[in-house]
């Protein structure tokens, strides 16, 4: 706290006018041209991916056209160099098929972020409503959320979205009697999804365990407010800073998961485009066309930095203690 | 202490049969029928029910976990059959324990499975953890001290790109450049260490490489952080007031307190790297116990899967139990209560 004063009076005494939180955190991330930077670079990848969908109806982008004249001899790599790359396929096409790679990586880019921001926010969703009941509640109830966080995160994450992978889309395409992309979808957002929520749960219920001692929170309840007014009105809005910054920094590691699945062969696969089928596809002409891995490669290294920069950059900024030198 | 320690190994064992119990009733009482999975082509009534009778999945559900549990502790028989094993005993395969069951795919017991790709996955985390350990530490602790200049953004930035590398991106590029395309280094494949120890490294320096990439990044970040705070600590100036020299102030004084919060981060990577690095070993193709996982869950080889859980937990579990245990060693302000 101490820190925090001291701040505060320097920046007092430079212009003398009082802050709110929200306009120190927005001048210390308007400094910071590296988050800023990042945070432009993510925003395009977030509207490139918004806008495929329609780039695809009007024709600007084909992600599934075969171009079989554009691939040829043994293995029906591209012909040209670097992948076939030329004014009319930017990074060139797929070996076999010919399709459009970029067309494909900007489609792999909706798939793949709408499965990230979906898992994101279930799991965001979750840990703030269990980080707030087993803080507030205390007692037995924070005994039993916490024993199932423990358990949760003693799972070896990645081996049980693998193996549960088979058994759950199978049954989800049964179930909801859908075809086996978007299946494989909501599985990968459910099981994303359940297995981020126990660490967000952690830091929500530390939060809320300082906050529910402070003044306007006792002065609520000597107000007779409800249980479910506590936590939404009173508790919740004091929240948003550790819910921003977690939700931007799970998505990077939404998406890196789902590449990583569809590598390994698990999750979306091919037609459909994303990161891991793409990827996953690249794995056979690795040594032969290594354009093919390198290009969405290095596109899904750069989201998933740009996505990284901004969390980190978020987290600065918010930290009231955070060191400005 | 020694209340605390018992304690915690209580519960370390309460919550592997948690888990073991949880991925058992996942699979086993799934909507998916375990014995289909068995038997592939050619597949007939009679031999799908005869496997479904060798294996036991017949039974309900908390018998064959039962079965399972009590594999572990004492030891099973498969098939178990008291018929058979008088009429011929030497088809019946014995497992001892801690028997972790049967691979009706492969013929063979899960532990001879294990036995087999333990060591392929020891070797990758160990030299893994030792590269990744001092670039980490050690670019972390350059980065604090010269904090601001080029050598702290160089390090930061190397850091950044590391931490979001995927790590089968950096795997493909270190397997079909150096290795495949210009022969720098061999194609990898496990060599046992007692063989030829320069031929076991040799061949494990990608795998090793490519972990230490992605682990090293965050161990960068997490040193320096802690460093940068330590170091503006009251007794670091005590100890320069002290003339004390620069090293012996960085090493005994600042690293001292911040290896705190590495060591439990080390202990948790490297317990959760012992159960296998999936995606490293799958670029690779090393037969460790990833491979072992992923290639269960291709042909769904569900006892596999099950054995490669509670391993892969157990060591997340262990490692957790024992970094705890370690603070009380480590650091001097921790005093842990039973």
């Amino acid at each position: 706290m101490a820190e925090t004063t001291l701040e505060e009076a320097r920046d007092g005494a430079v212009a003398i006018v009082g802050r709110t939180p929200w306009q120190i955190t927005r001048s210390r991330l308007l400094r910071d041209k590296v988050t800023l930077i990042a945070m432009g670079v993510a925003i395009l990848f977030v509207i490139l991916a918004a806008i495929a969908p329609l780039l695809t109806t009007w024709k600007l982008i084909d992600p599934y056209t075969s171009h079989t004249d554009l691939v040829g001899g043994l293995g029906s790599l591209p012909t040209g160099n670097l992948g076939g790359i030329s004014s009319t396929h930017w990074l060139g096409v797929e070996p076999g098929t010919g399709r459009d790679l970029f067309s494909r990586i900007v489609s792999g880019l909706t798939v793949s972020l709408l499965v990230s921001v979906c898992a994101a926010l279930v799991s965001v969703t979750l840990g703030t409503i269990i980080g707030i009941i087993s803080g507030t509640a205390g007692g037995r109830v924070d005994w039993l959320f916490s024993r199932v966080i423990d358990f949760v995160l003693s799972f070896p994450q990645t081996l049980m979205l693998i193996a549960l992978s088979t058994i759950v889309i199978d049954a989800l395409e049964s179930a909801l009697n859908v075809a086996r992309t978007p299946a494989s979808m909501v599985f990968m957002i459910i099981v994303m999804g359940f297995f981020g929520w126990p660490s967000f749960a952690r830091i929500i219920r530390g939060q809320v365990l300082s906050l529910k001692e402070r003044e306007f929170v006792e002065a609520a309840r000597s107000l007779g407010a409800g249980r479910m007014r506590i936590y939404f009105k009173e508790l919740l809005p004091h929240l948003w800073a550790p819910i921003l910054v977690y939700s931007t920094l799970i998505m990077p590691q939404n998406i890196a998961t789902e590449a990583a699945l569809g590598f390994l062969g698990v999750g979306i696969q091919a037609p459909t485009p994303s990161f891991g089928s793409i990827l996953n596809d690249s794995v056979h002409y690795a040594i032969a066309d290594p354009a093919y891995f390198i290009f969405p490669g290095v596109t899904l290294f750069l989201v998933v930095l740009a996505f990284n920069l901004v969390g980190d950059g978020f987290r600065d900024a918010l930290d009231p203690k955070a060191d400005r030198q | 202490m020694f209340y605390y320690i018992v304690r915690r190994v209580l519960s370390v064992v309460i919550m592997l049969f948690l888990i073991t119990g949880t991925t058992f009733l996942l699979f086993f009482a799934g909507p998916s029928d375990p014995a289909r999975y068995t038997c592939a082509r050619n597949c007939t009534t009679a031999i799908l029910e005869g496997n479904r009778k060798a294996l036991g999945y017949d039974q309900p559900v908390y018998v064959q976990y039962g079965k399972f549990v009590e594999g572990l502790f004492v030891g099973r028989d498969f098939p178990d059959n008291a018929a058979l094993r008088a009429a011929h005993p030497e088809q019946i395969v014995h497992c001892p324990a801690p028997c972790m069951g049967y691979s009706p795919t492969t013929n063979q017991t899960i532990n001879a499975l294990v036995a087999t790709a333990w060591p392929v996955s020891l070797s990758i985390a160990i030299g893994a953890f030792v590269i990744w350990m001092i670039i980490g530490v050690g670019g972390g602790v350059i980065a604090a001290l010269k904090r601001g200049r080029w050598p702290d953004r160089l390090i930061v930035g190397s850091a950044l790109i590391g931490f979001s590398v995927p790590t089968f991106f950096i795997g493909l590029i270190l397997l079909t450049f150096p290795a495949i395309k210009w022969g720098w280094v061999p194609i990898p494949h496990y060599f046992p260490f007692t063989q030829n120890p320069l031929t076991w490294a040799s061949n494990l320096i990608l795998p090793w490489l490519t972990l230490a990439c992605i682990f090293a990044a965050s161990y960068i970040r997490l040193t320096r952080a802690y460093m940068i705070e330590t170091m503006s600590e009251d007794y670091i100036r005590t100890a320069m007031a002290k003339g004390q020299t620069k090293w012996r102030i960085i090493l005994r004084h600042g690293l001292r307190a911040a290896l705190t919060p590495i060591v439990t981060a080390a202990g948790l990577d490297l317990g959760g790297l012992l159960g296998g690095a999936i995606i490293t070993e799958s670029v690779f193709s090393m037969h460790g116990l990833g491979w072992t996982a992923i290639n269960a869950v291709i042909n769904m080889n569900l006892p596999v899967i099950v054995a490669m859980v509670l391993i892969v937990s157990a060591f997340i579990v262990i490692a957790n139990m024992l970094v705890d245990i370690a603070y009380g060693f480590i650091d001097p302000r921790v005093k842990l209560v039973g």
